[in-house]
């Protein structure tokens, strides 16, 4: 279980703001870009955010493009993970393939307050927060191995070198 | 049992009957990426394996910062055309050829009943052809490279009936801008659309490619036309390998069935900072802008630069603006110089710019400063995009954004008829 301070935004959180395009084929170092996470939303959030904080949203966040630094970003700069009412598409699917977890509640963003301070129990499927315990559905297996295992390309790696034994 | 397009493309890859909602492993036809395969190629290097599995799937194109405008950018093409030369990829397009969408399409990727994956949101466009196209993150890709495989949910299908006739002046542009706005960006999060209807049998394959370009924008997984005759023949002379068409069942179970007028349309404007902020063009008519871009993805096709072309013969666009032209690939480049196209943008006064994505990433070629004001035919306007985070982007039609061009300020097209 671990504790983190909430970093509350709206809905629609879209990747340019996350990660703004002009940097996606400059910067490609993940503690580099840690430093321009979601420059165009809340400029001084680099400087602010600490180890373990979480960010919490509206609908559909992270949409617009594939852009995996979106989820990087956030990664290195030490956020255990995104709350939001849902997820857009391929920013789910790149969240998982980095080791982010991210993690879909109405109820949590619902009734949890910017900087207030909550825990989440990854095994229990719980988010803490100040007025109560808010649920959220496990992922399915296929995920959890890639969570597990850090993200796709150490997943990949584990099951390519298996292959390999297997021959 | 009736499926969608969907269940019946995935029931084919995955060999056994799928329906909406389940995880298949399956392997896609062609697997897409563009400069991102720079960073794609880092993280293969990671994976402890020499070589590519399937390497005739594998499409590159260089097209977001062509040719390179820094070093860096330089580094990542010279490590990508290094790559391509080691694993020996025949399919690789240079900073010569075009935007990515543009290009596959032309060189006979893009086929119906094909599995396309791409490390762009875009990627949907395939769907005009009755292609599966969807995008994906470079570490998928990456895995791709090396596994061939991949797991994906099947979707479920908002089917979205387009009737009537699109009244002059009114084009696909401002008919998937209306629905967007009123549907909400997440309308078809992890779904997939298919466009259907008398209206849309008759779209032209250019205008069928804005729309299913522009279903990312609302969320979906795929856009999908049933392929028309057009199709067919434009497909006849470049298609890479022979296909099948696969189209849903007429008693398919679809999510939700929309039905859209699009006579009763009129031309829409996307306003600053999201795509589903979208208004009739009479709401913001007269919003002065300082830059203007007819290109993209989106909008940058033949088809779109004739009808700006029409706009601005024999006119100037207002001193106060400037106004970039980029033609989608060479060969539409070709073809505008041929009719005479190219001399009208230049004669009015207008910046044309190589093919490839231009300014539309923020990236180069016409960056924002602060307070500046862009009016662009591509499909995205979130804060910063194009440069400054204070600057500010509104999207419509080619039309549109030429007629407002001659004004300096958003002007209803339908005026120039």
């Amino acid at each position: 279980m671990k504790k983190g301070r909430v970093w509350k935004y709206g809905d629609d959180i879209n990747t340019d703001v996350i990660f703004p395009g002009k940097y996606t084929y400059s910067i490609l170092e993940p503690n580099q870009m840690a430093q321009h996470a979601l420059e165009d939303l809340d400029p001084d959030f680099a400087e602010k955010v600490n180890p373990g904080d979480v960010i919490m949203a509206g609908k559909n966040f992270g949409c617009g493009s594939s852009r995996e630094q979106a989820a990087i970003c956030l990664k290195y700069a030490g956020i255990q993970a995104v709350v939001a009412k849902s997820f857009a598409r391929i920013f789910f699917r790149n969240a998982i393939n980095q080791g982010l977890p991210v993690l879909q509640s109405e109820e949590a963003v619902e009734n949890i307050e910017d900087r207030e301070e909550i825990e989440i129990d990854f095994a229990k499927g719980e988010i803490k927060g100040s007025k109560g315990i808010y649920k959220f559905s496990p992922f399915p297996k296929s995920v959890l191995g890639i969570l597990e295992a850090g993200g796709l390309i150490a997943y990949t790696k584990k099951k390519l070198e298996q292959k390999k034994e297997e021959d | 049992m009736a499926q969608t397009f969907s269940e019946k493309i995935f029931s084919l890859k995955a060999r056994r009957d799928v329906k909406a909602g389940e995880v298949v492993i399956v392997s896609p036809d062609y697997l897409l990426s563009h400069d991102n395969a720079a960073a794609i190629i880092q993280e293969f290097n990671k994976l402890g394996i020499k070589q590519v599995k399937n390497p005739q799937k594998i499409v590159i194109i260089l097209d977001h910062v062509v040719p390179a405008s820094t070093e860096k950018y330089a580094q990542n093409h010279q490590l990508i055309r290094k790559f391509v030369a080691s694993q020996k990829l025949q399919n690789f397009f240079d900073i010569n050829c075009g935007i990515c969408h543009q290009v596959f399409s032309e060189k006979g990727f893009a086929l119906p009943g094909k599995l396309i994956l791409g490390s762009d949101s875009h990627t949907t466009s395939y769907g005009a052809f009755g292609a599966f196209a969807a995008g994906i993150g470079r570490s998928e890709v990456a895995s791709l490279w090396a596994m061939d495989e991949i797991w994906l949910k099947v979707p479920e299908t908002i089917k979205i009936e387009l009737a009537g006739k699109l009244p002059p002046g009114v084009y696909t542009k401002d008919v998937i801008l209306k629905i967007i706005g009123e549907q909400g960006a997440d309308k078809a999060n992890y779904k997939a659309v298919e466009f259907s209807g008398e209206a849309a049998k008759n779209f032209s394959l250019a205008s069928r490619l804005t729309m299913t370009n522009m279903a990312a924008e609302l969320g979906a997984k795929n856009g999908y036309f049933i392929p028309n005759e057009e199709t067919i023949h434009f497909l006849e002379e470049r298609k890479k390998e022979d296909y099948q068409i696969i189209s849903s069942d007429d008693e398919a179970e679809f999510e939700e069935i929309i039905q859209v007028d699009v006579s009763s349309i009129e031309p829409q404007v996307a306003c600053p900072h999201t795509v589903d902020k979208v208004k009739p063009v009479s709401e913001v008519v007269g919003t002065k802008f300082h830059q203007a871009l007819i290109g993209t993805c989106t909008n940058g096709r033949l088809e779109d630069l004739r009808i700006a072309a029409k706009v601005l013969k024999g006119k100037k666009v207002h001193p106060a603006v400037r106004v970039l032209v980029i033609p989608a690939s060479q060969e539409t480049y070709r073809v505008s110089m041929k009719e005479g196209i190219m001399e009208i943008f230049s004669a009015a006064g207008c910046v044309v710019l190589n093919p490839g994505c231009g300014p539309c990433l923020g990236a180069h070629q016409g960056i924002l400063a602060p307070a500046e004001v862009a009016l662009s035919t591509a499909n995205r306007n979130f804060r910063g995009r194009m440069g400054s985070r204070d600057s500010e982007i509104y999207l419509a039609s080619p039309a549109t954004v030429a007629a407002s061009s001659l004004h300096g300020e958003i002007t209803d097209p339908r005026t120039f008829l």
